[in-house]
């Protein structure tokens, strides 16, 4: 993988970049495609420029948690698929994968996005749990803004499936037209650091010469659900409010393309 | 009595029928089997006299003695440096090879050639097991410093050169910018960084459409007017 | 008990609608999509590379691999736990050798092509998609190979012989009432375009030499649809455009 770090940082210095971007203008074409997957409960597909992730959403009934007896589940996954990257290989997911699907599921979950408690049946018996899997299909750079999108408009997608009433057991080759009671889409926007500068929607070859990132997940009010800093450099507090406030206003470009998603 | 079913420039898959009958010849990337040429790739058909060929749209570079090819520095041995070609084969470039002065045995090697340095070089000995060395002593022959490499499949280097090196130089030329292509789809663009840009979107766009004719006009159209 | 009418009105020679494509994964040597009814593949190729671990590395010719996954949510019930098992091993086993007869890796020693097909969602005939999207995947990579591979499933549903069972038929006792104590067969195969050599031949189920043989018959005509699928989406990205 041909990486022009030198370049990259120098003409970073000159506010420019290799494709002639801004700092803050996201790749084209940005494009949600949902229900991509008849298996799934929800799916979707999203692209932005060369980089596209799926997402796919299982439910299951199951007891609830002993400490939270009212409530069902979501838990989030992801693969980095050596499909998607000759810097994947086969095998269990590794730290990169690991850390997009924990720093994904915190900003869904901490925000409360999904409403547990209507995902419960029977207190201490029967409760959906929501498992979403991110399955990345080419990575251009930027999986954490894409993974995050692409689970958001999973989860919007997503239709409860029938239960047959008498066993109790779920016919998951019909759907009810009963959505997901998903009460807050927060949307998460990565920002890099390269020798100083901010910028967002990196290529793989950016991603690869800056110092850190801050992935910050934010809903339309501007109420931060979750936070996570990357990469071996460091942060000034100056820096964090300067990226929370370029991540409030990009985060609504995504919230856009996500809100002409069509709910049937 | 010999039948040839295909025409100049068609598009053939893997396994298609080229010609029937003995009169022709199979070339490159084709293969008899009894009385038929069948092609052996997905590719571009190409007749001359007698002989048939496919020309590969895709496809893995093959490491020929002469190329001059884009690599990187990926280790640093006791004899000189591990080169990555960016095929399945890394290179060995010797410290005779390295330059033209003499380089002493205390020499650190780290200071002349460093890991992720690019570097341009020819291939001067490839062996049967695809062992390779590379020689960075003939003139134009150096480390890369400066400007961006991209990257295009190998089988489109001869496009993006063009007859006579045409193509390349009206790249070079509208965009000021000197390019040095790699015969393993590794291209060297040094300019100022909107030229550069500009270069490599048209070298992706000989690329991409490197099976069309009428192409050199597109590219002179996109040169002279969108950024 | 008599199949008298496919679950979904196709006649028993006839395939579900298929939908196919290739360079769909930028970042790949060479990739493609094939879509088969409901049951969809994605296959990329990345290669000729280094081979790891270097034990492997064959030096009279570069090594096919091929890897085969189904994505946690494409399975018809519910989730898949996601990661390998002794099902999709096999698979990517059996895959491997239904391509390594017609591809030439004898210009790459001591490399490695690695195939790797995933499955969005599945609708029966799962690792015939998966061949015939690796063989177009291939082709798109300018591997040399002697001819295309394309692979559907052949079989019988009651006492009818079909081509591409869907999940359903392959549990036809579940699904059409009179077929409550029918004998299903399932064979998925896949051939050499110009020979009709086999590549992949397995069977789940019961049959009879006679029927099985008649379902090969079929089996030989159900795959040249296949093949035209494959050779218009390997040729359509270089149509030239109208001036």
């Amino acid at each position: 993988m041909i990486t022009n770090t030198k370049t990259v940082k120098e003409l970073v210095l000159q506010n420019k970049r290799l494709d002639m971007r801004t700092f803050t203008e996201y790749r084209q074409p940005i494009e949600i495609e949902t229900n991509i997957s008849w298996t799934a409960e929800g799916s979707a597909k999203v692209t932005i420029g060369k980089t596209v992730v799926m997402a796919g959403v299982k439910l299951s009934l199951e007891k609830p948690y002993n400490d939270t007896p009212d409530e069902g589940g979501i838990m989030i996954n992801a693969e980095l698929l050596p499909l998607s990257s000759s810097e994947y290989e086969p095998g269990p997911p590794g730290i990169k994968a690991v850390e997009l699907a924990r720093v994904t599921d915190r900003g869904i979950r901490e925000a409360k996005a999904i409403d547990l408690k209507a995902l419960c049946i029977e207190p201490g018996e029967k409760a959906w749990f929501v498992t979403v899997d991110i399955i990345s299909i080419n990575d251009a750079g930027n999986l954490f803004d894409v993974a995050n999108l692409a689970t958001l408009a999973a989860l919007k997608a997503a239709k409860f499936p029938v239960v047959n009433q008498e066993t109790g057991s779920i016919d998951y080759k019909q759907k009810t037209g009963r959505s997901l009671p998903l009460t807050k889409e927060p949307i998460s926007v990565t920002v890099y650091k390269i020798k100083g500068k901010l910028l967002l929607d990196p290529t793989m070859e950016e991603e690869k010469s800056a110092e850190a990132r801050l992935t910050v997940s934010i809903d339309k009010k501007g109420t931060i659900s979750a936070l996570q800093k990357g990469g071996e450099g460091t942060l000034t507090i100056a820096e964090v409010g300067t990226i929370i406030d370029l991540t409030h206003e990009k985060a609504e470009e995504l919230r856009v393309v996500l809100e002409r998603v069509v709910v049937s | 009595m010999s039948e040839i079913l295909i025409e100049e420039r068609k598009i053939v898959v893997p396994g298609e029928v080229l010609a029937i009958g003995l009169d022709y010849v199979p070339g490159e990337n084709t293969y008899r089997e009894e009385d038929k040429i069948f092609s052996k790739v997905l590719g571009l058909a190409a007749v001359s006299g007698r002989v048939i060929k496919i020309t590969s749209l895709a496809g893995p570079y093959m490491p020929t003695v002469g190329d001059k090819i884009i690599g990187r520095i990926t280790d640093i041995a006791f004899s000189g440096w591990r080169v990555d070609t960016n095929t399945a084969y890394s290179a060995m470039l010797n410290v005779k090879d390295a330059t033209t002065r003499f380089i002493k045995k205390e020499e650190d090697l780290s200071k002349i050639l460093a890991i992720d340095d690019y570097i341009i070089v020819d291939i001067i000995n490839v062996t049967s097991q695809r062992l390779i060395d590379v020689s960075m002593r003939e003139l134009g022959l150096k480390k890369i410093q400066g400007g961006r490499i991209i990257e295009i499949n190998s089988q489109k280097v001869p496009r993006v050169i063009g007859k006579k090196a045409s193509m390349i130089t009206l790249i070079k030329e509208k965009t000021g910018c000197e390019i040095t292509v790699g015969q393993n789809g590794l291209i060297w663009i040094l300019g100022s960084p909107e030229g550069e840009a500009a270069a490599e979107r048209a070298i992706k766009m000989i690329e991409e459409k490197s099976h069309l004719s009428g192409l050199t006009e597109q590219v002179e159209a996109f040169l002279r007017g969108g950024r | 008990m008599v199949y008298k009418q496919r679950l979904d009105g196709r006649k028993g020679d006839e395939l579900r609608p298929m939908e196919a494509k290739t360079k769909v994964i930028p970042n790949a040597q060479g990739s493609a999509s094939f879509k088969i009814g409901k049951t969809w593949a994605i296959a990329a190729v990345y290669g000729p590379r280094e081979i790891y671990p270097k034990f492997l590395a064959n030096p009279k010719r570069g090594i096919l691999r091929c890897y085969y996954n189904m994505m946690p949510f494409s399975g018809s019930g519910e989730r898949i736990r996601p990661g390998s098992n002794r099902r999709s091993q096999e698979i990517a086993m059996v895959m491997t050798k239904a391509l390594e007869p017609v591809v030439d890796l004898s210009q790459y020693p001591n490399s490695v092509v690695d195939v790797f097909v995933e499955l969005p969602q599945t609708d029966a005939g799962t690792r015939c998609a998966a061949i015939s999207a690796a063989a177009m995947a291939l082709a798109d990579a300018g591997i040399p190979m002697k001819d295309l591979v394309s692979s559907v499933a052949v079989g019988m549903a009651d006492d009818k012989i079909i081509a591409d069972l869907t999940y359903k038929e392959e549990h036809i006792y579940e699904f059409n009432p009179e077929s409550l104590n029918a004998v299903v067969s399932d064979i998925p195969l896949a051939m050499i375009h110009n020979t009709k050599e086999l590549t992949l031949l397995q069977m789940d189920g019961e049959i009879t030499k006679e029927d099985l043989l008649k379902a090969l018959e079929l089996g030989q005509k159900a795959i040249e649809k296949v093949y035209a699928v494959q050779v218009k989406a390997l040729k359509e990205n270089f149509i030239e455009e109208s001036k």
